[in-house]
């Protein structure tokens, strides 16, 4: 028992340090390395994946809101959507099959696999801000805020609001059924969608990661999925390997790492898929 | 604000990760030759899953016990960010966003607390 633990922290650590070097999380690496590389029950896996989500964005985003870009009131509304769709999802799980739940997610594994490959293009996005359209309804939520560029401080404003609460409540949902932080959906929702400056979203959706994982957790813990052993070396592993990561992310930007990442991730969905359609989960 | 709100962060996972690790050490004297199977999916008894026996069992001092006390710290941590965010917009005065943090608030006690709630 003692080696699987201290293997399985091994992993976490890996896992964490891969997923915020590359800025995925260490979610959507934790549950196929329980499942595939210990052949722990994909319930067990997301419970257990869920509690290092909370720890490793906790952690982050306790840095984050002192940088001052985040913008509190448009996460805490935004939160209403997310941990709604954390609920639903995590409903859905506990009576979905799990070979269909190995399937969802290997597809979003497929798709996360595409998204690291692509160079970030929303940071150049922001630059050209887009122009300030009034709305009613931001206005009554002071949905709007100023973010620091070379150019001294620019304005935004939250546009497309049901869209955007829509594809949050999508991340949701993916969050609580996964148990993964979807913070790249999260990020698609507020920068494509809604029009937040890149910077804002990505310390936004780090921040909101922690509160939507919580409200599916809530459900995992009181269905029985999270058992301490397994958690224990897991949220230890990826807490520590993702405060490495974050100390190597300055100085490594390198492209080889990004592609055997991509290669990694995409095998890796495609044993999830077949492993689904298999029924061998 | 900002500045107690990243230490409350903070403090919560770390001592939710002392916790378990404290927890940890605790298992292995208690049961070092005990072995777990996670392969097949059992689900946990009701002092693992029910928030009042968590904390009531932790006290016991035994090692899986006090892991679950800090996995249950941790998944607070969050909901105390949104406490404490409720704190701070209804000193702002902020009524629409007192309104906002309640109903997130709410759906986090729901789900935390969905044991003893019957659906």
């Amino acid at each position: 028992m003692v080696t699987f633990i201290a293997i399985l922290f091994a992993g976490a650590l890996f896992a964490g340090f891969i997923g915020s070097l590359t800025g995925l999380g260490g979610g959507v690496i934790i549950v196929p390395l329980l499942t595939i590389g210990f052949g722990v029950d994909i319930r067990y896996a997301i419970g257990t994946s869920l509690i290092s989500v909370i720890s490793t964005s906790s952690g982050a985003a306790s840095s984050y809101v002192k940088e001052g870009i985040l913008n509190i009131r448009i996460g805490m509304f935004l939160e209403i959507a997310t941990t709604l769709g954390a609920i639903a999802g995590a409903a859905i799980a506990v009576f979905a099959p799990t070979h269909a739940i190995s399937i969802i997610f290997g597809l979003v594994l497929l798709y996360s696999a595409i998204v690291s490959f692509q160079k970030r293009k929303g940071e150049l996005d922001s630059e050209n801000l887009p122009e300030e359209k009034p709305n009613r309804m931001a206005e009554l939520l002071k949905a709007k805020g100023t973010y620091p560029t070379a150019d001294g401080l620019k304005k935004y404003t939250l546009q497309h609001l049901g869209g955007g609460f829509t594809v949050m409540s999508l991340a949701g949902i993916l969050s609580g059924l996964l148990g993964i932080g979807s913070g790249a959906l999260k990020v698609i929702a507020m920068d494509s969608i809604m029009k937040i400056p890149f910077k804002v979203s990505t310390s936004t959706s780090n921040f909101m990661i922690g509160v939507t994982a919580a409200a599916s957790a809530g459900i995992y813990l009181n269905r029985g999925y999270i058992d301490p052993v397994l958690s224990m070396p897991v949220m230890v592993g990826v807490l520590i390997g993702s405060l490495i990561g974050a100390k190597f992310l300055i100085r490594s930007r390198t492209k080889s790492i990004r592609i055997i990442l991509a290669i990694v991730i995409t095998l890796l969905a495609f044993e999830m898929i077949y492993n689904g359609l298999a029924k061998n989960i | 604000m900002r500045n107690i709100m990243g230490t409350l962060l903070r403090v919560g996972v770390f001592s939710a990760a002392f916790l378990a690790v404290s927890g940890g050490v605790l298992f292995f004297i208690q049961h070092p030759k005990e072995i777990s199977d996670f392969t097949t999916f059992k689900g946990e008894p009701a002092k693992f899953r029910q928030v009042h026996l968590i904390v009531k069992e932790a006290f016991n001092l035994r090692g899986r016990d006090v892991i679950q006390l800090g996995l249950l710290l941790l998944i607070a941590t969050p909901v105390a960010r949104v406490i404490f965010s409720l704190i701070g917009f209804l000193i702002e005065k902020d009524w629409i966003y007192v309104a906002i943090t309640a109903i997130v608030l709410i759906i986090l006690s729901v789900s935390l607390f969905s044991n003893y709630l019957t659906f």
